[in-house]
């Protein structure tokens, strides 16, 4: 395994075994999207064809505020005991840092989407499941979108005294075009559409944007950590 | 610019907007010296460390460590840093914190060495318990261990004696007395004057971001410890 992974994997590790220890951030975003999910239920009419259509905005406007309490952790972790000073300072390159933190963020955040599934379904009485592969595999690119985006607004804000509230002004803007086509594709792949036509250039849209913010990150990182 | 030196810094400035922190600061030290950096609380020893370990970029100037610059990869490899923060993650045990910077640091055995560390600094019996259930004086010793567990050729101390407990400044001081005999490089900010002129081989004070005396470490400074500052700083 070439350096940058190794390193990458050693970052990924380390933020994993702390969150799950304190699970800080996992209590905050798993409870807090469960909230949402469930006053929505109260809002619209669980028993209507009409759920089927908004399930993807709903969820995907669920995912995204529950992320944003993750990734506001992922740098703000490093703040007690100067951590960040040790990390920046160590031979490890600001790109494998970044990327071990946005893998472990992924992680983090996969797994609350793949709990407030069976959430959903029961509240709002959807069978979600119908093309699971297929939902998965949307799940992970847009959620890979909002991590990389968010841990680098999380490195770009981490000394900022309110970075809870920068972190969702600078993410959601920039996150408009992938969340669309997380939006669209889980509504479509809900109620049981196939991903052709419309559907598929809203999937390459979301690879697209995946390949050049992952890229975009990776080369100014380093920028964002020494100043 | 000496090939040989440890450490080179040429006509360096840090301005924080409009405000020097470093002004003109140059200054060369060959391998195996032991700098103590004095002066005043801000009068930009920190802002000096920050720039030497690489966490922070001159506004002007230049930074050599070993020849190369402190930002490259294999440069940080050879410097260890203490800072004011421990760096020390409480939410794992003493042996995975060692562990994490062992790796990496690309330590072959990392939990030899981890292992190792945790033995000089008399932590071996807590390896496996959580750092959050350490007391201050432990913390500390582990933060000296995560400091030299990857050996480095050039060490970056800030203040390190300061708010140490007995037991820490002695592990602490007989590191750095092995760093100094097996030849590293040491570069300690300090306001604690005599422990660190008895093991400094050459001494810098920084006054205003200036560097107001450079030279070696003379008998009358250890005999008298605030002569340095009576006679090159603002008393």
């Amino acid at each position: 395994m070439s350096l940058f992974f190794r390193q990458s994997m050693t970052v990924m590790v380390k933020d994993l075994r702390s969150e799950f220890r304190s699970k800080e951030a996992i209590n905050a975003s798993l409870s807090f999207a469960i909230v949402i999910l469930l006053m929505f239920s109260f809002a619209f009419d669980p028993s209507s064809d009409a759920i089927k259509e908004m399930s993807g905005g709903l969820l995907w406007i669920v995912f995204a505020f529950a992320g944003a309490l993750i990734l506001n952790r992922s740098f703000a972790r490093e703040l007690a005991n100067d951590c960040l000073d040790a990390l920046v300072s160590s031979p490890v390159s600001g790109a494998a840092l970044f990327f071990g933190k946005s893998l472990a963020n992924l992680v983090l955040l996969v797994g609350i989407e793949m709990l407030c599934f069976p959430v959903f379904g029961i509240f709002y009485g959807v069978e979600w499941w119908k093309q699971l592969d297929s939902l998965f595999l949307v799940v992970v690119l847009a959620t890979w979108g909002l991590t990389v985006i968010g841990t680098m607004f999380s490195a770009l804000t981490v000394n900022l005294r309110l970075r809870e509230l920068m972190l969702p002004m600078l993410l959601y803007p920039m996150m408009i075009p992938a969340l669309m086509a997380a939006m669209q594709l889980t509504t479509a792949l809900i109620s049981g559409q196939p991903l052709t036509g419309d559907a598929y250039t809203w999937l390459r849209l979301l690879i697209g944007f995946d390949i050049i913010f992952t890229a975009l990150s990776l080369a100014l990182v380093e920028t964002v950590l020494v100043r | 610019m000496p090939s040989s030196a440890a450490l080179h810094v040429d006509q360096v400035y840090k301005f924080f907007g409009d405000y020097p922190a470093l002004r003109d600061v140059s200054y060369s030290l060959e391998p195996g010296a032991c700098l103590a950096l004095l002066g005043r609380n801000g009068a930009g020893k920190t802002t000096l460390l920050r720039i030497l370990s690489g966490l922070s970029k001159p506004s002007k100037g230049q930074v050599l460590v070993f020849g190369h610059d402190s930002r490259e990869q294999a440069t940080r490899a050879k410097i260890g840093v203490l800072g004011h923060g421990i760096a020390i993650y409480d939410e794992l045990s003493a042996v995975e914190n060692l562990k994490l910077f062992a790796n990496l640091y690309g330590l072959s055995n990392p939990q030899q060495q981890a292992m190792k560390w945790l033995e000089r600094t008399g932590l071996e019996r807590v390896a496996d318990s959580l750092v959050r259930e350490f007391s201050r004086g432990m913390r500390q010793r582990l933060a000296v261990a995560r400091a030299f567990i990857h050996e480095p050729s050039l060490l970056l101390l800030d203040e390190p004696f300061t708010a140490l407990d007995d037991r820490a400044i002695a592990v602490l001081q007989s590191l750095l007395a092995d760093a100094k005999k097996d030849g590293r490089t040491i570069v300690m900010s300090t306001h604690q004057l005599r422990e660190a002129l008895e093991l400094a081989t050459d001494v810098a004070l920084i006054n205003k971001g200036k560097l107001a005396f450079k030279g070696e470490r003379t008998q009358e400074m250890v005999d008298d410890p605030a002569y340095i500052y009576r006679s090159y700083g603002d008393l």
